[in-house]
């Protein structure tokens, strides 16, 4: 014991591995990411909260329902707005980029990542990933000065020998400022980012379960098929869900193409549409404070639908994590 | 259900870098032949060029030739993708299938061969795959349980179901057993000894008791020095490389006075 006393600031010295079981550096990035994640909570909460005290005094002057109505007359007197003609155009284009984008991102990347010669797959990654980057009002004006004139093509044809289902029929013979048109530029701006993160993953698919298939006898797609997708599964939620943010928020570029109609049209390759946020961008500077309020309220359905939407993906996502690659 | 492969005059490259060089030998059907020798020698280069899955590296290919029951696995009609079906292969670290079940694992193989299968089909082949892999009293309860949540022994012996499965005619092996415990290595071993008797095999390995018990034929690889391409310094049978080998190289590595 006399040893001990020598060295008073030791706890016990006889064995040296005693300490705090916690490391300081441990401690410090702890600390930091829990209030990292508060504070993206409470962003959220406060920009909701900011939307509904914004939305009210529209919502109480409103003498229409607010969802089913289709009309956008909130500075009238009576006001007179709702959002159905908003969510069937934002839901629709979106939903028809997707269907678009996905596939053809999908492929691109797994073109890039497992079939081009490495040369190729690196020209190719970069310029998906330039165009990702290329801001949507390019876009937008692309669409209106070149694709317009273009898809009429497309709508004749879709109207002539697809005319039955009353998704293609075009009854108005006119075929500009379409939701058509709007989610061909959505998905062609999705398509980047969809293929980019797509990409990602497939590349970090590991050596051994690629050889797993192979050795069984598997074709380059088998392969795909038993080894890729099933690794590679969440990553290309994730990027669709990222895509699919991009299109039910895009502004600028839907703005430019549709002009802001209040109806709800299937008839997708004829003029008409409109979605949330190029409502939104439309209607902003002519709103009195009735308007205003009004778009808020808009917005905040917006809000909610994205929050949606991410949160159906997270499920997707966790539902067979047991299999997933993780482990 | 086993066929034999000759190797002749065997040059095998990663690119510019020629990694094997001038190896032949003879594989006999139903038999165990072992690969073994110093690190790098390229013993696992060797037997990836056996099933075609060397080229499947960018710019690895192979030159000379090598034939499976006299017919070159490297013809121009010859489908890699069906020389993988014939000469199956299990890998160093056990690679399940993570997201499939063990059910799922097992008739992987089966499923691409795109023939409709009835479902009573794949559960007698599951079984029997199973039991040839001296799995199936330890798994028969949760088929449908995650491939991936079992012990690597467990998972090594799941991978050699998986490649029986699609009732190769020879199996091949790169260290099968350098991941596991050495009960689970055993109980590999009892089952290559099992195997042998339905399918031709050949293992690498770098234990060399492992060659001794399980092989008849053992192949001693080397390397000339760094850089240079490993070369097959002799085969034979297996008691012979282990009490009288006639290079001296093969006598040093045996003896642990190198590798
Ligand atoms: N993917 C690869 N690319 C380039 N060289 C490789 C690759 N794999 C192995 N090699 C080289 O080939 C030689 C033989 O390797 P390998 O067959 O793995 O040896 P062993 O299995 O006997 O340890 C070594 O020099 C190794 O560096
Ligand atoms: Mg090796």
């Amino acid at each position: 014991m006399s040893t001990q006393i020598e060295h008073p600031a030791t706890p016990s010295p006889t064995v040296g591995i005693e300490g705090s079981a916690v490391r300081r550096g441990d401690r410090v990035f702890q600390g930091l990411s829990r209030t990292a994640g508060i504070f993206i909570l409470v962003t959220m909460a406060a920009i909701a909260a900011f939307l509904i005290w914004k939305a009210i005094p529209s919502l109480q002057a409103n003498t229409a329902n607010f969802f089913t109505t289709s009309e956008w007359f909130p500075d009238q007197k009576p006001s007179v707005f709702g959002i159905a003609a908003l969510t069937f155009g934002t839901l629709m284009t979106a939903l028809i980029a997707m269907i678009l984008a996905v596939p053809v991102g999908i492929g691109i990347a797994l073109f890039i990542a497992h079939y081009a010669p490495p040369r190729l797959a690196s020209v190719l990654g970069f310029v998906t990933d330039l165009l990702a980057a290329v801001p949507s009002i390019i876009f937008g004006m692309w669409g209106l000065q070149f694709l317009t004139p273009q898809m009429e093509g497309l709508g004749k044809w879709l109207n002539d020998y697809l005319g039955f289902i009353p998704l293609f029929r075009n009854d108005s013979g006119q075929y500009s400022k379409s939701i058509l048109i709007a989610s061909v530029v959505l998905a062609i701006m999705v398509l980047p980012t969809v293929s980019a993160i797509s990409r990602e993953v497939f590349v970090q698919v590991p050596r051994a379960h690629i050889e797993a298939a192979l050795a069984l006898g598997a074709t380059r797609w088998e392969m795909v098929r038993l080894s890729v997708f099933p690794f590679a599964r969440p990553g290309m939620i994730s990027a669709s869900m990222l895509g699919l943010g991009r299109a039910l928020g895009e502004t600028i570029a839907v703005a430019l193409i549709l002009s802001a109609s209040y109806t709800i049209n299937w008839q997708i390759s004829e003029p008409g549409g409109n979605t949330f946020a190029a409502n939104i961008a439309l209607r902003w500077n002519e709103a009195g404070d009735v308007g205003l309020s009004a778009l808020v309220a808009s917005g905040l359905v917006l809000f909610v639908i994205t929050l949606v939407v991410n949160m159906a993906a997270r499920l997707i996502i966790a539902r067979r994590s047991e299999f997933s690659g993780a482990n | 259900m086993a066929k034999r492969i000759d190797a002749t005059d065997v040059d095998i490259y990663y690119g510019a870098f020629k990694a094997v060089e001038g190896v032949s030998f003879a594989v006999e059907p139903r038999s165990v032949t072992a690969f073994i020798g110093p690190s790098g020698c390229g013993k696992s280069t060797v037997l990836r060029a056996l099933n075609r899955m060397h080229e499947v590296i960018p710019g690895a290919y192979v030159e000379g030739k090598i034939t499976l029951d006299g017919e070159d696995i490297y013809g121009s009609t010859i489908d890699p993708v069906n020389v993988r079906r014939t000469i199956g292969m299990v890998f160093q670290r056990p690679n399940p299938f993570p997201t499939m079940s063990i059910y799922d694992n097992v008739v992987a193989g089966l499923r691409l061969e795109g023939k409709k299968r009835s479902k009573s089909d794949l559960d007698a082949v599951v079984e029997g795959s199973l039991r040839g892999a001296n799995l199936w009293d330890e798994v028969k309860d949760r088929l449908a349980r995650p491939g991936s949540g079992l012990s690597g022994g467990q998972q090594q012996r799941l991978c050699i179901a998986r490649a029986i499965a699609i009732e190769p005619q020879v199996l091949l092996m790169d260290e099968p057993c350098s991941a596991l415990d050495p009960i689970s290595t055993l109980a590999i071993e009892d089952l290559i000894d099992q195997l042998k008797e339905r399918f031709t095999i050949v293992i690498v390995t770098h234990n060399m008791q492992q060659a001794a018990r399980v092989s008849e034929t053992t192949a001693f690889f080397n390397l000339a020095g760094v850089g240079k391409p490993g070369k097959l310094v002799e085969i034979a049978p297996t008691d012979v490389i282990f009490s009288t080998p006639t290079q001296q190289a093969t006598e040093d590595y045996i003896s642990g006075r190198f590798g």
